[in-house]
């Protein structure tokens, strides 16, 4: 398996990093192989076997469908590298 | 410097008890230590002044009688916790200047049991590597070098900080964290213990995510009694963490009876690799006769599917990162790029992100993007959590057939020169995790020893793998395979 700059770039743009062009040929080159390294997985006779889900079996715990938390606006906003009038500010998303 | 940095946590809180020292007096003393090795790159964030509140606090705490065993324990903290109101930053550019507004429930049990945040600790970004070459604070550097040679060696990754500073005496015990082998191989390079506990023993809230199905906080300290006494103060439940497992945690120090006759210990024959050290082998060889001296029965066994391990990892960690790692998207905190005029939210991302992330980060979420985009999801991510299943089965059998734990090198090399690697492919880099990594795929509690040096005079541990829960246990292997092993070296003061 073999990734082209093609495919890099469309990798690049699925993981909303930009990455510029003429660093395009080395990124396919890093991902081919790393995925070359990946290709002994299909030696495994994986036949009959099903995916971990859960790395130890347990029956996630439950509880009352309740608000727990809340009222921490200027705790959440702190960190924002933009935050006016109680909000996350972004930059224009829809015309 | 003083004699006090270089105690352990059970001799210091033994003489704090016995009030033949303060805790203001033993964290004054690291903080000293502190200050006078910045060359190792060890603590990049520190806080002097939260250390010296906690101790004052400690002493009180002592003095009425209400001590825990962590109470006054000066300790260093990895960067990927979460501290309240101190930079948490997962060694990235992404998390520049994140102070966050609440604290980790690991850092919280430690508080609540006294012990003192000397400050935070460098690391690889995001817990990616095996070096600590790829953290936005640069280089940690090992305390040890080989013999005269003044080359810079690394002290393994991603938990290098919290393992140069406990090797050269900064502090008591630090945390790490280990998602393919990153408290386990830092330690063995730099000569301490390092505790990875089952999945699920020590609460995921508050640590910065790499790989959830993987990542497991735990100890990194200078002895398995430490590690014993630290690991039980940071394990526990926690409803915060879906994942944390609700089971009581035993005193692990009241099962340090170093009696193992009648343990059956596993041998591997896949983890004989090609082309390994002949120092690696000969000291595999002694630890298990170590063991078999100290009354344990050893066991050829094979663990048929441990090729397939890095693989497997190799497509799990990155495809669980992109997923934990979209949060860092310029909004909600840490870093956000100069938008050029008319530039939208995409361009927002996209920059922020190339701007934020370092180079193996963003190959890491890119091979995890492509691993998990249509059409190829079955073919590599759900092909490798078949493999990972087989993986467990093959611990499982092995636990089935009445070996109590497993006896491995804990990685393939010494510590080598920082930048040795620079021009290798990424792929030989994740070699590092060989012995490691099959340990975290199968959620298993697993403890690097250092048992020997090599003929450079660096040190080498060995891991023991143990049944899930079994901590005690398994820390009590460990402390048979230390008291026989008597590892005592230190490194030479040249920073």
């Amino acid at each position: 398996m073999s990734i082209d700059t093609e495919t890099a770039r469309r990798v690049a743009k699925l993981a909303r990093i930009a990455v510029p062009d003429e660093n395009l040929p080395k990124l396919a080159e890093d991902l081919s192989g790393i995925l070359d390294f990946m290709e002994q997985l299909n030696e495994v006779d994986v036949d009959g076997v099903e995916p971990m889900t859960s790395v130890t079996p347990m029956r996630l715990k439950r509880r009352e469908d309740v608000v727990t938390d809340g009222d921490q606006q200027p705790a959440v906003l702190a960190n924002a590298p933009d935050a006016r009038e109680g909000f996350f500010a972004v930059p224009k998303v829809v015309e | 410097m003083s004699e006090l940095t270089k105690l352990t946590i059970a001799d210091a809180r033994d003489k704090l008890a016995a009030k033949e020292i303060t805790a203001v007096e033993l964290t004054q003393s690291c903080l000293d230590a502190i200050e006078a090795a910045d060359a190792l790159g060890a603590f990049v964030h520190k806080t002097p002044e939260v250390a010296l509140d906690q101790a004052k606090a400690a002493d009180a705490r002592i003095a009425s009688g209400t001590a825990a065993p962590m109470t006054g324990i000066p300790l260093g903290i990895k960067d990927l916790f979460c501290t309240k109101g101190v930079n948490s930053q997962a060694a990235s550019a992404i998390l520049d200047g994140f102070k966050p507004e609440y604290e980790s429930t690991i850092t919280q049990q430690l508080f609540d049991a006294g012990a003192v945040m000397l400050g935070k600790l460098n690391m690889d970004e995001f817990a990616m590597g095996s070096s600590n070459e790829t953290s936005t604070y640069g280089n940690a550097v090992n305390p040890w070098r080989r013999g005269n040679d003044d080359t810079a060696l690394t002290p393994g990754g991603s938990s290098g900080g919290s393992a140069s500073a406990v090797s050269a005496d900064l502090c008591l015990g630090a945390t790490g964290t280990d998602t393919g082998g990153s408290i386990r191989q830092p330690a063995a390079f730099t000569g301490i213990v390092g505790l990875k506990p089952t999945y699920g023993r020590c609460s995921r809230w508050g640590v910065v995510a790499f790989a959830s199905s993987l990542d497991q906080a735990g100890p990194m300290v200078k002895s398995v009694r430490d590690a014993a006494i630290m690991g039980a103060a940071m394990m526990g439940h926690d409803p915060k963490d879906s994942t944390s497992a609700d089971l009581p945690v035993p005193d692990f120090e009241a099962m340090l009876t170093g009696d193992i006759k009648g343990k059956v210990i596993g041998i591997p024959k896949e983890y004989r690799m090609d082309g390994m050290p002949d120092e690696i082998e000969t000291l595999w060889a002694d630890g298990a006769a170590m063991l078999k001296d100290a009354g344990a029965e050893l066991r050829d066994i094979s663990l048929p599917h441990t090729k397939y391990a890095l693989p497997a990892y190799y497509v799990i960690a990155p495809a669980e990162a992109s997923s934990n790692l979209a949060r860092y998207d310029g909004v909600r905190f840490g870093h956000r790029a100069k938008l050029s005029q008319g530039d939208g939210i995409n361009e927002m991302y996209e920059k922020t992100r190339a701007e934020g992330f370092g180079p193996e980060v963003q190959r890491r979420v890119m091979i995890g993007t492509y691993v998990l985009s249509a059409g190829f999801y079955d073919a590599y991510y759900n092909r490798a959590r078949k493999v990972r299943a087989l993986i467990k089965k093959d611990f499982e059998d092995v636990f089935a057939s009445g070996v109590d734990a497993i006896l491995t090198p804990a990685t393939p090399s010494a510590a080598f020169g920082l930048g040795e690697m620079a021009d290798a492919d990424p792929v030989q880099m994740y070699l590092n995790d060989v012995f490691t990594v099959t340990v975290n795929l199968a959620g298993l509690p697993g403890i690097s020893v250092p048992t020997g040096v090599d003929r450079q005079g660096l040190p080498l541990g060995l891991q023991l793998i143990g049944q899930p829960w079994e901590e005690g246990d398994l820390l009590n292997t460990a402390y048979a395979l230390e008291t026989a092993a008597g590892f005592m070296e230190k490194p030479q003061r040249w920073w």
